[in-house]
């Protein structure tokens, strides 16, 4: 059966790995190349590579950097920030990305769903979405959670995945950096209305977290976290072994 | 020397990157002359049965690809590039593969539980059904990195592993000189650099 996957996300800004409490106050933790080498090593199942300021200053990716990641870990890559274009895919599938996760690109303009799983297959087409909880719906938020869009976020997860998305990232603004744990309510309610994989974002402070999700919301693929995997706060073996006797399937 | 055979599917850069990572000599290429005088093959793919076996057929890497293999030259189809290897895929519509293995390739719907997500995706363990020389370096329950929505069936010749999808998938097939793995070696962390290096090897 299909493995739960452990997700380390690399928030890359000028070629450094940055890991921010509510997407403010960022910190310089690592170099992206030796970080995703370690975490390859250490058991990661898949790696996510941001360039988190890429929507508001129109900043490409550093593509050295990628295809330095990509021609020495070999795990899949998703690889976003700043996609909205085709051209966009075309640049980061050509330096070893597997899948390319779209956010504001696909806010703006959302046919970019469409014609990018058309060319690329659904597999490689990721909606990321940042969701808050305001006056009493979750909200799509653009921009790296700066822009609330007033978009009801469960209608627009699903529309995106109707265009074509192949996996969710739900990234909870309320649970951001204040490692308490995943957002079980938002988790389960997107489980709930789309038949792809849903990757579980923000929150995470602990392994406990990472077992209560699992066995919350078994619908959820994937468990991403950054600082607590960069700063070392929990290690992927530790983390694993504990699903694993908590009867979570996962890959040894 | 490896002859990544490029035909215009797909992004070959990983696999180019996993050959360079274990120091075996691999280059992509579309040119006959490069093909016919590699060592060993690699037949890559992702997307479309159609379009990939009509980019082969039209580029005329198919017969060189039939005359390479019956020659006993080792290849391996990765993916969609395994799928390419049948006799026949249901991928919309019907198609004929390359015919060096015989079976099918039809989809996963209607044939996994309902309550399971398709295309299958991530990684999954490995069961063997049958002993081989590409699994030299690794073992049984050792997971690999799946994304597919279709599957090889009708091929019990040839099949060595499957993986577990509420039905038996089938993950790796050899029959003498031909290879595939339904699976991406190239994503696989170290188990699927162990294949490849098993694949490069021989035996």
């Amino acid at each position: 059966m299909i493995t739960k996957r452990i997700i380390p996300c690399l928030d890359v800004k000028n070629g450094r790995v940055v890991k921010g409490v509510n997407f403010k106050g960022l910190s310089d933790v690592s170099s992206p190349v030796e970080l995703a080498e370690y975490y390859s090593k250490s058991g990661a199942d898949e790696l996510v590579f941001y360039d988190i300021t890429a929507s508001v200053e129109q900043r490409r990716i550093f593509t050295d950097i990628l295809r330095e990641v990509a021609s020495r870990i070999f795990i899949p890559l998703t690889v976003g920030g700043g996609i909205n274009t085709l051209d966009d895919f075309d640049r980061v599938l050509k330096c070893g990305a597997d899948k390319v996760s779209v956010n504001s690109g696909a806010i703006r303009n959302p046919e970019l769903i469409h014609r990018a799983a058309l060319k690329y297959g659904n597999q490689c087409v990721v909606i990321s979405a940042d969701v808050k909880r305001v006056e009493g719906e979750f909200r799509v938020f653009a921009k790296g959670g700066r822009e609330d869009t007033g978009m009801e976020a469960i209608g627009w997860i699903k529309h995106c995945v109707d265009l074509g998305a192949g996996e969710v990232v739900l990234n909870s603004i309320d649970t951001d950096g204040v490692k308490k744990g995943f957002d079980l309510e938002m988790l389960s309610a997107v489980c709930e209305s789309v038949n792809v994989p849903v990757i579980a974002s923000g929150g995470a402070g602990k392994i406990q977290d990472f077992i209560d999700l699992f066995s919350t919301v078994p619908g959820v693929d994937a468990g991403l976290a950054a600082s607590i995997f960069h700063f070392g706060e929990v290690g992927i073996p530790d983390l694993k072994a504990a699903l694993k006797a908590n009867n979570i399937t996962v890959r040894l | 020397m490896i002859a990544i055979i490029d035909y215009g599917v797909g992004n070959l850069f990983s696999l180019v990157s996993s050959f360079k990572m274990i120091g075996v000599p691999a280059a992509a290429t579309s040119d006959p002359k490069v093909i016919k005088s590699a060592d060993k093959l690699i037949l890559p793919g992702v997307g479309a049965f159609s379009d990939a076996i009509d980019k082969l057929r039209s580029s005329g890497l198919d017969k060189l690809i039939k005359e390479q293999a019956d020659a006993g030259k080792d290849i391996m189809g990765i993916c969609l590039g395994m799928q390419l290897l049948f006799k026949k895929s249901f991928e919309y519509g019907e198609h004929e593969g390359l015919g060096l293995l015989s079976g099918n390739v039809v989809p996963m719907k209607g044939v996994v539980p309902e309550n399971l997500k398709i295309p299958h995706i991530g990684w999954n363990a490995l069961k063997f059904k049958k002993p081989s020389s590409l699994f030299r370096y690794i073992k049984e329950n050792d997971c690999v990195y799946f994304v597919h929505s279709y599957y090889a069936t009708d091929c019990s010749d040839s099949v060595i592993a499957t993986a577990e999808y509420g039905v038996e998938l089938t993950a790796a097939v050899e029959n003498g000189n031909i290879k595939g793995c339904q699976f991406h070696p190239e994503k696989s962390g170290e188990v699927g650099l162990n294949i490849l290096r098993a694949f490069c090897k021989g035996g």
